[in-house]
């Protein structure tokens, strides 16, 4: 039968079983928003901005293991999915990106919202096509979805030109992929495997260095049991916490520039480095020439490409995690380590993680509640200091699932990806945590969340600088807080650093803004907020709202601008009440804004060009 | 500890089976770019199957940046297959067009000379002027422009292509 590409296009999602779309209208898409108005049983979701709109979509991939399908116009549309590309691909997220594209005949000629989206993506992108014949529409999709997911997944983009969408065709959806450059690997070799077993008998201080590869494969349970079955210490990055229980007795902690002591520790002085899914990047390694230097290497991982690419390794073993990881418990057997892991893990209880400088309301105080309070939580966290005390502090196991920006890094990633997460995961409750500078970066899908009607709870650690940065800055640049002040005023603005009348939220020309939040309306935690009807505060959340703002925004006003529920949290006191109202919202977002130390900082940190076991700890 | 590697520097060669398609060659040069991999040539033409494409590489590097690019590549969806022709026996070509400029008679025997000891083609002329046509391996290409450069300073027109290789059959020289 001849079908419009239209109409393809909707029959492809339904073979291909999606039933989340996230989309955003345009001229060269507004065929295929009209077919899908028809689609039965495919959700639309409507963000505010494209770059929310895909961060959303990995928010919805990375917790479901499902494709994230995205669907934008040209041009404008397409250019502002370049960021969400790029962090989905670092962090091997499977996503089908399709752009609207002027007809083919405009093509090269500069017309009106004509990008090239394909010349700008292709390096940041799993793969890239424009359709350029109907005839091809149905392979191409079947394509992307089959890249996207297989091997190590990734973004594929798919270009879509407008006369192509309207053309008649086949309406045949082919039901089998067969691309000749493109045969992801599955089987695992096994002399490889009997290679890297017969180097971990022979070993006295060996560690497993667990990456998001282990996670993405779904593969924590197998882990698990191979790090029980051979008794080994267990080190993760932070893309591969939660692959084994973080509580677990063989669990160390996280490596890397902000890894704490014992993991780095014996990093540094391990026989034998048993990796599993990571690229050895260089937040991880430090001081290239030092990493793991008395070490024999084995690494498992999907990609060639990832071996031997950084770190010399001496055992390649190129296939999937999971695959890889029954073969080896198939082969594997107990290690006499133990003596070695105990000595690891009093490396560790000497020197545990903690706030020590710090007094009252500490990140880690707030990340501590957290892990106190839910069971079952999908936690998402931008980028910057939030990040990595949510890293270092999270309680995680195989149930619960962190997602992070960890190769690209992208602030503003929060927001949209717990939007996302939550579409994907209606029963557990999704908390994000942000910083305030990552927060404002995508804050315009507050107004996605209130309209989806999600109760997701976003926690805004405020410390008014962009902190990752003025960190550095205080560390390692004498102190000179070089524009990383979220606060200052113009009339205010100095050049000063720490310790000077500029730093700190203090000196913000509270007049300005300090209007007193008394009479402030809030919606009741439980009442729909759809309705467009304004409901006053329960006594309780009311209670909550005190205190002036300082900065801008006011993160409390600004929430409930959007229709949310918005709290101030100022002294560690107020923390079990805001997080007892956020997780009692049934339909409703709620920002809780943690004023926390402007200047805390985030240790232990590996200064750069440093080896690991460098660290300052405090 | 790690394995030990062979990290030479030399010329390496490498033959890229491709999808005959728009965009193809912008990916495998926007991939060497992208990358930092310095690469000395790329040639490209269609082979017997059309809607394949041949590429021949070549690049300056030691072993591990080599082994990097191939896997790179071998990442590309619409890389079909990657050939190291690094060390095997191999025919590769270049062609290579000299214009001399400004001859007098004189010089224009010596070019004659010249071209029949290399094995150039005379292919085009005029009162004062020689076009030569070459297809050598690059190495000897290079030779000759050298050579020319010498005797004819300044007055030197040069244009090549990259350099193709296939499989050789029996023996074969770079
Ligand atoms: C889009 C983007 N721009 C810039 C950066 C560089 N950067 C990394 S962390 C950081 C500061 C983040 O500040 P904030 O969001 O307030 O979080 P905090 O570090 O204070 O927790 C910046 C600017 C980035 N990672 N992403």
């Amino acid at each position: 039968m001849e079908i419009r590409g239209t109409e393809l296009f909707v029959k492809a999602l339904r073979e291909e079983g999606v039933n989340t779309l996230f989309a955003y209208p345009g001229g060269q898409v507004i065929d295929l928003f009209d077919a899908l108005y028809d689609a039965e049983g495919i959700e639309v979701i409507l963000p505010r901005h494209e770059q929310g709109l895909i961060h959303a979509a990995d928010g919805y991939a990375r917790s479901t293991g499902k494709v994230g399908v995205c669907l934008v116009t040209s041009g404008p549309g397409a250019t502002n999915l370049v960021t969400g590309i790029a962090t989905a691909n670092y962090d091997s997220v499977p996503l089908v990106c399709f752009t609207g594209q002027v007809p083919t005949h405009l093509i090269g000629n500069d017309a009106f919202q004509e990008v090239d989206i394909v010349g700008i993506t292709r390096n940041i992108c799993k793969h890239a096509i424009t359709v350029r014949d109907r005839k091809d529409l149905a392979k191409v999709i079947k394509e992307a979805f089959f890249i996207a997911k297989s091997g190590k997944p990734g973004p594929v983009v798919v270009d879509l030109p407008k006369d192509i969408q309207q053309a008649m065709g086949s309406d045949d959806y082919p039901k089998e992929v067969s691309i000749r450059g493109y045969k992801p690997s599955t089987g695992v070799h096994i002399g490889q495997v009997r290679r890297a077993l017969s180097i971990l008998n022979q070993a006295k201080k060996p560690v497993f260095l667990v990456g998001g590869g282990v996670n993405i494969a779904g593969a924590g349970e197998e882990f698990t049991k191979l790090a029980e079955l051979t008794g080994m210490p267990v080190i993760t990055t932070i893309m591969g916490k939660g692959a084994i229980p973080t509580n677990h007795p063989l669990y160390i902690g996280n490596i890397g520039i902000h890894g704490n002591y014992a993991a780095n520790r014996a990093i540094s002085e391990c026989d034998v480095l048993f990796s599993i899914g990571t690229r050895f990047n260089d937040r991880i390694t430090g001081k290239i020439t030092e990493f793991a230097k008395l070490a024999a290497i084995i690494h498992i991982d999907i990609d060639a490409a990832s071996i031997s690419r950084n770190i010399q390794v001496d055992v390649p073993i190129v296939a999937d995690a999971k695959t890889a990881i029954i073969k080896i418990l198939e082969e594997a057997k107990g290690l006499p380590v133990s003596e070695w892991t105990k000595e690891v893990r009093g490396w560790k209880e000497e020197n545990p993680l903690g706030m020590k400088k710090y007094e009252g309301m500490t990140p880690e105080i707030i990340i501590n509640k957290i892990n106190e309070k839910f069971d079952d939580l999908i936690v998402v966290t931008d980028v910057g200091q939030n990040q990595m005390w949510t890293t270092q502090y999270l309680e995680l196991d195989h149930s619960r699932k962190l997602l992070t920006s960890g190769g690209l890094g992208t602030m503003g990633y929060g927001l949209p990806a717990a939007i996302g997460a939550k579409l994907g995961n209606p029963d557990i409750p999704v908390l994000c945590i942000s910083g305030d500078g990552g927060m404002q970066m995508n804050i315009q899908e507050m107004a996605t969340a209130v309209c989806l009607e999600l109760p997701l709870i976003l926690c805004v650690f405020n410390n008014s600088y962009l902190g990752n940065v003025r960190q550095w800055q205080e560390m390692f640049y004498g102190g000179r807080y070089a524009f990383t002040s979220l606060a200052t005023r113009r009339s205010h603005a100095g050049r000063g650093g720490a310790g000077t009348e500029n730093a700190g939220i203090e000196n913000a020309d509270i007049e300005n803004v300090g209007i007193e939040n008394e009479g402030i309306e809030c919606a009741d935690t439980n009442s729909a907020r759809t309705s467009g009807g304004s409901s006053s505060c329960t006594s309780d959340s009311k209670e909550a709202i005190k205190g002036s703002p300082k900065y801008s925004p006011d993160f409390v006003k600004l929430a409930e601008s959007y229709d949310a529920i918005g709290i101030r949290v100022e002294t560690a006191e107020e923390i079990d009440e805001a997080l007892d109202i956020a997780s009692k919202s049934k339909n409703t977002p709620v920002l809780i804004e943690f004023i926390i130390e402007p200047e805390a900082n985030v240790y232990p940190i590996v200064p750069t060009g440093k080896p690991l076991n460098e660290m300052v700890i405090d | 500890m790690g394995k030990v590697i062979e990290n030479i520097i030399k010329k390496r060669w490498i033959s890229l089976y491709v999808e005959n398609e728009i965009g193809v060659l912008a990916k495998i040069s926007g991939l060497f770019s992208g990358k930092s991999y310095n690469m000395d040539s790329l040639t490209v033409g269609e082979t017997e199957d059309e809607t394949i494409s041949r590429m021949t590489i070549s690049v300056t590097s030691d072993e591990s940046t080599f082994e990097q690019i191939k896997k790179q590549l071998n990442r590309c969806v619409e890389v079909i297959k990657v050939v190291d022709f690094t060390d095997i026996p191999i025919h590769m070509k270049e062609i290579l067009f000299v214009k001399i400029n400004s001859l007098k008679d004189s010089e224009k025997e010596e070019v004659f000379s010249i071209s029949k000891i290399y094995g150039l083609a005379v292919i085009d002329c005029d009162r004062s002027t020689l076009l030569l046509e070459c297809v050598q391996t690059e190495s000897k290409n290079n030779a000759i422009i050298k050579l020319f450069q010498n005797s004819f300073p300044n007055r030197i027109e040069v244009v090549k292509g990259g350099s193709v290789a296939i499989e050789a059959i029996s023996v074969a020289d770079r």
